[in-house]
């Protein structure tokens, strides 16, 4: 589960970890209203607005408009998702914070992470401007391979980590941290000194990531990214940019985070398919699919792309699969239109085949289907199951193994383009 | 011979009297596991055989505790059921309680709960098999968890692999052609799981009834980059591999925990490529997976891998017991 950089530091505050002072804003109105009373008004001269999306990279990200795909401008230049603002000719904080709020909501924003598509700007967030000495990265993460928490620090921040880890990989420094013991210091010290920190700089880097681990942990992260991390001119470090994710196993200790989720980010029949516990990831394919079981579904996903197709979809219905899932996840694959056939493919194991095809017959009063529906059966009833599908009177294609429901799809597709 | 479970294994069932504990015991049962006893707190003292469809044969004394169980049953081996709440806890009960091998079936375990379970592993006396996992299948001998027994027949071949259903399609395709297995272990797609692919392939190294082994891997972390490495290093048996989720977008989770291309890590054509660089055979197509052992055990020279799969045993050995002093 993702949030927005706002929503991550309002959830680290929690925890005392070093911020700036921020406030999220959803009108341009607020944001005259908030960058006046909340800053001007206290003496506070610069501030940041940062649209909120669900994407990195915003700062170097172009603003469009989504009914002429023109960039947008401001003040003579490229809008960004990031601005930056001072009092100048433009006018005083608060206007130039209107103008921009006005500019940025509705616009497209464009990432290196959210494809060409971009993402619609919804939310702002305005923070205090900081006096910035320098830029440092900052993520804890499960390291996969060791199955332990690692601390990563890099003096290279504000870029991709992915970046410096390739061309620099001697400027991430890292820490494990085994749970029987615990972020002790000295594994902080080993992080400051390896970044060269000394006097207040050091102290205060250590205080900060002690904060940050505590969170991660109680807060049931997969990911805590700070970046960047800087320090400001007087030697103290706090967190420019926040990224958490959730360790969505852990949701049940955390129901308050339901609150947290912006529908407007969610694909709606990703959100649909939710509901019913279904697990469905929408593609750009126009093979739909329909399995049971996650390894199987990917692997039927790479079948339809080896017989000439693009799936369409990633559908598990899960193991215990009863004739409501099977429906209403049929019914979800069937509501994109890209969709040119169907294959669905179920090992019946603990799941009984004849429930499946109950499913889909139950599925197909709901909704009408024009394209071919390839149908692979296997398992516990899968006899019996055949003939619910085949008595349906119904035109289904029937593929007798994993094999032929890959040439039945190639034969399908080749059908439909001729 | 097999790995991990044979007609020997005495089984604990933790979470019995849930009603997938009861389901899958009765399962288990029916395909001839020595079910020896179960474990529900508060239910200890009584005797249990099942509920409304899903009756026991016999029925299997209920303990308080793992501790209580193994003092009465000596059981060797625990299958876990218990909801994912407590399940780490179940999982830490039954490594204090020293049970050998644990299998947990549980799906969706916090990852916190599952760091704690792996530091508690280290030095222990136990193997945990998953957690989000279908167990493992000694055919004609054993079953531990919830694979569908009758994919499955004796015979040369060891599969590992990290999902479920596509294992059973995997198992199926080898004894549709006539090619039985040894055992059959799924490891589960979590990202932290007790057994990995590099301990089960040490394993089947070290069987002599293995002949060929099966690695079904997909995307996300660095466990078929492991297990190439070690393959290289160590296996002398042919293996063939498939990893699912070429197709897969980057940052999407697919289903599995586990199953996530993350920052460029954990693609399945990087997987591919240390596979094939550590002399595995790779195959494309999911479909092709059993007739690609059919292929290697038909071409395989009939004694010279017996001689080195022997000295590999031997290696796998040395290098368990080095690991262990350290």
């Amino acid at each position: 589960m993702n949030i927005h950089e706002y929503q991550a530091k309002q959830l680290l505050r929690q925890f005392d970890v070093p911020l700036l002072d921020g406030k999220p804003v959803f009108t341009a109105e607020d944001a005259g209203v908030v960058a006046y009373h909340h800053f001007e008004a206290r003496g506070i001269s610069a501030i940041v607005v940062k649209a909120q999306i669900h994407a990195g990279g915003r700062g170097k990200g172009i603003i469009y408009d989504p009914e002429t795909n023109q960039p947008r401008m401001l003040f003579g230049k490229q809008l960004r998702g990031v601005v930056v603002i001072r009092p100048d000719e433009y006018g005083n904080v608060a206007h130039k914070a209107y103008l921009a709020a006005r500019q940025m909501l509705g616009g497209r924003l464009v990432t290196h992470q959210t494809g060409p598509e971009g993402k619609i700007v919804r939310r702002l967030f305005i923070e205090e401007g900081a006096a910035i000495k320098k830029e440092f990265y900052c993520s804890i993460l499960l390291d996969r391979s060791r199955s332990q928490n690692v601390i990563m620090v890099s003096s290279e921040g504000g870029v991709e980590i992915e970046r410096v880890a390739e061309e620099q990989p001697e400027k991430i420094i890292q820490v494990h941290v085994d749970p029987t013991i615990g972020c002790q210091q000295f594994l902080l010290r080993r992080l400051a000194f390896g970044l060269g920190l000394e006097g207040a700089a050091f102290r205060s880097f250590l205080t900060f990531v002690e904060r940050l681990y505590r969170a991660y942990e109680e807060l049931d992260c997969s990911l805590l990214e700070i970046n960047p991390l800087v320090l400001t001119n007087d030697d103290r470090f706090v967190a420019l940019d926040a990224k958490v994710n959730f360790d969505d196993n852990a949701l049940f200790r955390h129901p308050e985070y339901l609150d947290l989720v912006d529908t407007d980010e969610e694909d709606p029949l990703e959100r649909e398919a939710a509901k019913y516990n279904l697990s469905y990831i929408k593609l750009d394919g126009n093979v739909g699919c329909m399995v049971n079981g996650a390894g199987l579904a990917m692997a039927t996903m790479d079948l339809i792309q080896l017989a000439g197709g693009k799936p369409a979809n990633f559908l598990d219905v899960g193991g215990g699969a009863n004739v409501e899932r099977i429906a209403n996840g049929f019914r979800i694959m069937m509501s994109d239109p890209n969709v040119r056939a169907v294959l669905i493919n179920i090992f019946g194991g603990i799941v009984r085949c004849d429930r499946v095809a109950n499913g889909i017959m139950q599925a197909l009063e709901q909704v009408k289907v024009t394209v071919p529906v390839i149908v692979r059966l296997e398992g516990t009833n899968a006899k019996e199951a055949l003939e619910i599908l085949r008595a349906s009177g119904l035109n289904f294609l029937l593929a007798e193994s994993f094999e032929d429901a890959a040439r039945q799809v190639t034969a399908a597709l080749s059908r439909s383009a001729a | 011979m097999s790995i991990l479970c044979n007609k020997r294994t005495k089984l604990l069932v933790q979470g019995i009297t849930g009603s997938e504990g009861t389901f899958h015991t009765a399962q288990m049962i029916a395909y001839g596991t020595n079910v020896v006893g179960g474990v529900t707190p508060g239910k200890g003292g009584t005797r249990y055989s099942g509920k409304n469809n899903d009756r026991f044969d016999y029925d299997v004394p209920v303990f308080n505790t793992v501790r209580d169980a193994v003092a009465a049953t000596k059981a060797d081996a625990t299958c876990i059921f218990v909801p994912a709440p407590m399940a780490a806890d179940a999982i830490l009960e039954a490594i204090e309680a020293e049970v050998p091998l644990i299998v947990a079936i549980t799906e969706g375990i916090p990852v916190r709960d599952m760091r704690t379970v792996w530091a508690a592993l280290r030095g222990s006396r136990s193997r945990l098999v998953g957690p989000n996992c279908p167990g493992l299948l000694t055919p004609g001998e054993c079953k531990i968890g919830i694979m569908p027994g009758f994919t499955a027949t004796p015979g040369p071949v060891g599969v590992v692999s990290r999902s479920g259903t596509l294992t059973y399609e995997a198992v199926w395709q080898l004894t549709s052609l006539g090619i039985g297995q040894s055992t059959c272990l799924g490891i589960g797609g979590d990202p932290i799981v007790g057994t990995r692919f590099v301990d089960a392939l040490e394993l089947f190294n070290a069987d002599p009834q293995t002949e060929a082994i099966v690695l079904i891997g997909e995307i996300g972390g660095t466990a078929e980059e492991e297990a190439a490495e070690y393959i290289a290093a160590h296996v002398r048996k042919p293996v063939v591999a498939y990893i699912a989720g070429r197709t897969a977008p980057p940052g999407r989770r697919m289903g599995h925990a586990g199953a996530i291309i993350s920052g460029g890590k954990g693609t399945a054509d990087a997987k591919l490529a240390a596979l094939r660089s550590a002399g595995v055979h790779v195959v494309e197509s999911p479909a092709h997976i059993g007739r690609a052992v059919a292929n290697l055990l038909s071409t395989k020279p009939k004694k010279s891998p017996a001689k080195k799969s022997s000295a590999a045993a031997k290696k796998a050995t040395s290098r368990k017991s080095n690991k262990s002093k350290s």
